[in-house]
């Protein structure tokens, strides 16, 4: 029995033993000196085990008394986490080393959080839950600070720990007194305790704490206001992390405990992400308007994006799920492109950040100009491109679920939010000539850029890749 | 006789002074740092008393995993503490500045 249960969590284990064992042997041989070592061995293990995860056809498991879920679902998001993690690992190595934080730390404290995400996705108690969401935090509040010689880094990494602490206060609060009146922590028994008479008011202020707890790690407003603090404070090539991996963690333990803890009760739970949903699609939209700095607009596009995926999440259907992972796969593609590219801009070796540093870009660079417009026409959500489909499914479900006022919102701040992405496209294509970027840029960046501007691109004519039937069988292992 | 309602009143209002020292306070980050203890330690009065109630052991032992995570909680956020002196020379609230928001 136990020996089985080991089997399962075999992933997490192997990333977590790796990661200790890497520090003690990287420490022992001489630090930093194997620091880019360090970053290309985690991506590899990264990688491993994405494929042992997502080839694997092993049955759906349920270990350690039911705290630890192994399903589609938990697959489908950790094969997103760990591909994104590993690519954005590789992207931040030439950023990182001529800022001269490439330490062989920051890799395995990745790892480290990683570990958390994949714990979080598959957790089945609120237990596992807590441990998992405690673990990613606290490497993700060292990773922000991670430049200790720089004022904002620290003062990022301050601001992240800060609030994120208050959050983990909020969803612990909750999980108190959703253990208290449910008798148990476990998703299946409080799945149990909610059938029947609906939810006592105990159960559903506790439900109400964790849910505000899980709206701060996604950043859906009004709980956002750490994101444009950290994604500008942080080094790039930390931001380019927190914007991916993260997010997919966070969004699917959302819909974990929704879904399996309260599947029961769904009514209880729409409105108040559906308000969740409403309020970050406006303010992503609105607010990013006024920004001048590319990490700050890129917080506030990330708060819009967690609106749509919460829009999928608060239709409270099977399709809704189907629909918030594909957004949220083609969410982290695009963002993976974007970074890319934010990690490149530099001048005279130093890294710029102003929107105005793209005037006339597309003189200089007309290739990468022009991938950097599809990823923001496509963040936009212009039709030809993939990052329709994903608005599409999620406005679908919303309207199918009778909430077609939360669609028509939907509509009205994409289009609100097209604004800020397609003035970018204005500067590269009609600005203002001036000063020009540095030209001789890393060649990976510049492959990671040109194919994910590409899979935008060919998404269309392929399918999307078959993410959609990914998606749908991975949404149907979540209890209804 | 002292009853489940009283603990949890005690824990909520813990809870919410921690809440409350969080965004209240204008002074030092210290302070932060405690509040977010006393919020954590508010939640663990909760578990065991409800724990104590239920007569099941599930939220005892959650207290100490609550204990320990806020313990390496707080070593991490005294560490960022101590790099942020470093820069800036204070740890006042006021001067966490540098970015607006």
């Amino acid at each position: 029995m136990v020996a089985s249960d080991f089997w399962t969590v075999l992933p997490e284990v192997l990333l977590s033993l790796y990661a200790m064992l890497a520090l003690v042997v990287f420490v022992y041989s001489g630090k930093d000196k194997h620091a880019a070592l360090s970053i290309w061995l985690t991506s590899g293990v990264f990688l491993l085990l994405a494929a042992i995860i997502g080839l694997s056809n092993a049955p759906e498991t349920v270990s350690f008394n039911g705290m630890f879920v192994e399903d589609n679902f938990a697959r489908f998001a950790k094969v997103v986490i760990l591909l994104s993690a590993a690519i954005v690992l590789v992207m931040g190595q030439d950023y990182a080393s001529k800022r001269d934080m490439l330490k062989f730390e920051y890799p395995l404290l990745v790892a480290l959080s990683v570990v958390g995400m994949m714990v979080m996705v598959s957790a089945g108690s609120l237990l596992t839950l807590y441990m998992g969401l405690e673990l990613q935090s606290l490497a993700l509040y060292v990773i922000a600070a991670f430049r200790r010689d720089s004022a904002r880094s620290t003062e990022a990494g301050l601001k992240y720990f800060v609030l994120g602490a208050l959050s983990s206060g909020l969803l612990l609060y909750g999980s108190s007194l959703v253990y208290g009146f449910a008798g148990t922590v476990e998703f299946a028994g409080i799945m149990q305790a909610t059938q029947g008479d609906g939810l006592s008011i105990g159960l559903l202020l506790g439900l109400v704490f964790v849910i505000s707890g899980m709206a701060f790690k996604v950043s859906a407003a009004p709980f956002h206001m750490w994101a444009p603090d950290v994604y500008e404070g942080a080094p790039t090539s930390v931001t380019a992390f927190f914007a991916t991996a993260p997010k997919m963690a966070a969004m699917g333990l959302f819909a974990r405990v929704v879904h399996d803890a309260f599947g029961g009760v769904i009514g209880d739970w729409q409105q108040v992400i559906a308000v969740l949903s409403l309020i970050s699609m406006f303010l992503g939209a609105v607010a990013a308007i006024g920004q001048r700095d590319i990490k700050r607009l890129m917080a506030y596009s990330s708060i819009a994006h967690m609106g749509f995926a919460l829009m999928g999440l608060a239709s409270g259907t099977t399709f809704g799920v189907q629909a918030m992972l594909i957004y949220m796969a083609i969410y982290v593609t695009m963002n993976i492109g974007m970074f890319a590219f934010i990690l490149s801009m530099e001048r005279e070796g130093q890294p710029v950040s102003d929107i105005a540093a793209l005037n006339m870009y597309s003189k200089q660079e007309p290739l990468k100009a022009l991938c950097v417009g599809a990823l923001m026409f496509s963040m936009a959500g212009v039709p030809p491109l993939v990052g329709f489909f994903g608005k599409f499914y999620v406005l679908r479900a919303a309207y199918d679920a009778n909430m077609a006022w939360l669609a028509v919102a939907g509509v009205v701040a994409s289009v609100i939010g097209a604004f800020y992405y397609i003035r970018i496209v204005y500067f590269m294509y009609f600005g203002e000539a001036s000063e020009p970027l540095d030209a001789n840029l890393p060649r990976r960046l510049h492959i990671i850029l040109v194919v994910s501007a590409a899979l935008m691109i060919a998404g269309t004519f392929f399918s999307l890749f078959g993410i959609e039937t990914l998606a749908q069988i991975a949404a149907a292992s979540l209890a209804n | 006789m002292i009853g489940l309602e009283h603990y949890l009143a005690v824990a909520a209002a813990l809870f919410v002074i921690g809440i409350f020292g969080l965004f209240l306070n204008r002074k030092n980050i210290i302070i932060l740092l405690m509040s977010i203890e006393l919020m954590l330690l508010s939640v663990n009065i909760n578990f065991v008393a409800f724990s104590a109630y239920l007569n099941d052991y599930v939220g005892q032992i959650f207290t100490l995993f609550v204990l320990t995570v806020a313990a390496a909680e707080a070593a991490i956020g005294l560490a960022i503490l101590v790099c942020f002196f470093r820069n800036k020379g204070s740890i006042d609230v006021e001067d966490v500045n540098v970015m607006k928001g």
